[in-house]
């Protein structure tokens, strides 16, 4: 289906400036339209480079509702490859992860190379002379990788990766800097599904103003030193940043945006068994800087249209229908770093995060809400306009609110309408 | 149930009434007497990984010391929390129960769990292999370790608002 032949959206009434109309959650031709326009051509999050480490490694992932297949070749090359055999279309992997020499459909046989190409087909004297193996490789996404976060795009003239994530580029290695001096490396994830538009889901990472509402009972289940450092919608330093191109970031925490940057602040109550433990095996200076490491960011990075960097770990979207879209929230740690410091990340990963976590839960519950009260009212508009005329010029020439305004949801409504346009 | 008998002697009508009960309290949500059938050194644990044991090492859905249940359990009792204030309810099912091991004072448990919960006028299910590692002691049976292995626990869930 080409979406050239369909009348235009009309963008202009579904996204005006400082709400969003109903039917943005509602209405399946404008979800068909945004797998097309926005999944089917900007740059999506695919995977991390860890999560590929080696020559043959493998991992599926999707791009909007399309199954792909992250592949290092023996090069050591990543490919993008739609999981979908020329032939008759069966898929041609089914195991999540794992090391391969190749790619065969289970169908009639056809094997595929690590990078795609159609390598060997069983009893080919059934194809005429003219038939060219080299014609009907698996479909190839574009790709590049930025600190180790790998993007893909259906779109062969997308603009280059470091064009379109811009101002969110310094965050980007800030938030790595949760390696502590090691590659940073994933340590496994939690996955859930709920019934709701993706796009609830990407205003949330940036939304701060829910957090003490739905998440008390999660900030009850802190010490006061923790507590306090979740106490940004009480403080007034923190921010919301638009950084262009649909990304945005909000600074919950101040003191944490650099992890380098306060070298000998002193380590907080609950880091000081850890801090005990890396004692035996590391330096003054290093045991500061892998516990302020395992602390985690400050801050969420919002990536238009499915991936956020927040506080301490990768929040992924997946769009599944206009009703249902699947979360994966993927724990970081460090490759090679002490084991003691990783099992501290992924316990405070499983604290908050997945299906069982004290904050995700009730995170799922409020997104459902929203879809759900959706179902009325469909002519009243959903407001994203908090903190509008209290903004700040950020010196990009792009707007700066206050914590709680939804500043990183206009970014992205932005975008969506930009992108919807072209 | 007699006090102090060794593990070996612990019959399978003995450990399913025990198993049972536990059910019963979790699907009543009373969630204070199933703290106190832990003996407080073992862990819950609901792993992602499908295989291994070496839970501490990987990221799990939940990976409980007698501090994290009881902190858990506060949560679905204070009522702050949307998803478990009224949480799902739920109907379970524990069956299929198999003595693995039985030594000193200790029994290794397997069994089989269906779970089917209704919130929002939607129902959900959820199959799982459970190991209860069970300890024998004064009162009766007690749990030291219980490790859920969800069928579907390193695929695509959903929110979970009760224990399994």
């Amino acid at each position: 289906m080409s979406l050239d032949d369909l009348p235009p959206l009309p963008t202009g009434d579904l996204m005006k400036g400082d709400r969003v109309a109903t039917p943005m959650y509602e209405d399946p031709a404008i979800f068909e339209a945004e797998m097309e326009k926005i999944f089917g051509r900007v740059w999506v999050w695919v995977g991390h480079v860890s999560e590929v480490p080696g020559k043959g490694s493998f991992k599926l992932s999707w791009v909007g509702t399309q199954p792909v297949i992250i592949s290092r070749d023996r090069k050591g090359e990543l490919h993008v490859l739609v999981n979908r055999c020329r032939h008759r279309a069966a898929s041609v992997c089914e195991i999540k992860k794992g090391k391969t020499s190749s790619f065969q459909c289970p169908y009639h046989g056809w094997g595929y190379g690590l990078d795609g190409s159609l390598r060997a087909i069983p009893y080919a004297e059934g194809y005429a002379a003219d038939f060219d193996k080299s014609e009907y490789g698996l479909k190839k996404l574009r790709v590049e990788v930025f600190e180790g976060l790998i993007f893909a795009s259906f779109n062969a003239d997308v603009e280059p990766l470091e064009e379109f994530l811009g101002n969110a580029k310094p965050w980007i290695r800030l938030f790595m800097k949760q390696g502590g001096g090691f590659p940073v490396r994933t340590l496994g994830e939690h996955q859930f599904k709920v019934p709701m538009n993706w796009k609830i889901q990407l205003e949330n990472t940036t939304d701060a103003y829910h957090f003490p509402i739905v998440h008390k009972s999660f900030l009850q289940s802190l010490d006061g030193e923790a507590n306090e450092t979740f106490s940004f919608m009480d403080d007034d330093d923190g921010y919301v940043e638009d950084l262009g191109n649909g990304h945005s970031v909000m600074v919950m925490m101040p003191e944490l945006i650099d992890l380098d940057a306060d070298p000998d602040a002193p380590i907080p109550e609950r880091f000081r068994d850890l801090a005990e433990t890396l004692r035996k095996d590391y330096d003054e200076a290093q045991v500061k800087r892998i516990v302020r490491a395992v602390g985690g960011c400050g801050f969420n990075l919002n990536l238009f249209p499915n991936a956020a960097c927040s506080l301490s770990f990768f929040r992924i979207l997946r769009p599944v229908s206009v009703h249902e879209t699947e979360i994966r929230h993927i724990a970081i740690g460090m490759e090679g770093g002490p084991e003691a410091a990783n099992q501290m990340r992924m316990r405070l990963h499983e604290h908050f995060q997945g299906p069982m976590g004290f904050g995700s839960p009730d995170d799922a519950e409020v997104w459902e809400r929203v879809q759900r009260g959706s179902a009325g009212a469909g002519d009243v508009d959903v407001m994203v306009n908090r903190g509008l005329g209290l903004e700040k010029d950020s010196g990009n020439g792009l707007p700066v609110g206050d914590i709680s305004a939804e500043t990183g949801m206009r970014s992205a409504y932005k975008m969506w309408k930009k992108v919807m346009e072209q | 149930m007699k006090d102090l008998n060794p593990a070996t002697e612990v019959s399978l009508q003995e450990v399913t009434a025990f198993l049972w009960h536990e059910a019963d309290l979790l699907d009543r949500r009373d969630y204070d007497p199933w703290l106190a059938l832990w003996t407080g050194d073992g862990h819950y644990v609901i792993p992602v990984e499908k295989e291994g044991e070496d839970f501490a090492n990987y990221l799990n859905i939940a990976y409980d010391d007698a501090a994290m249940r009881k902190m858990r359990v506060q949560r679905f009792q204070a009522g702050f929390s949307i998803s478990s204030a009224p949480p799902a309810d739920s109907v379970r099912t524990v069956s299929r129960i198999v003595i693995d091991r039985a030594e000193g004072d200790r029994l290794t448990v397997r069994g089989a769990q269906h779970v089917v919960e209704d919130k929002f006028g939607r129902q959900r299910v959820f199959a799982a292999n459970v190991t209860w590692v069970l300890e024998t002691g004064p009162g009766g049976l007690r749990i030291r370790d219980k490790i859920v292995r969800l069928l579907n626990s390193d695929g695509m869930l959903t929110s979970i608002s009760y224990l399994f």
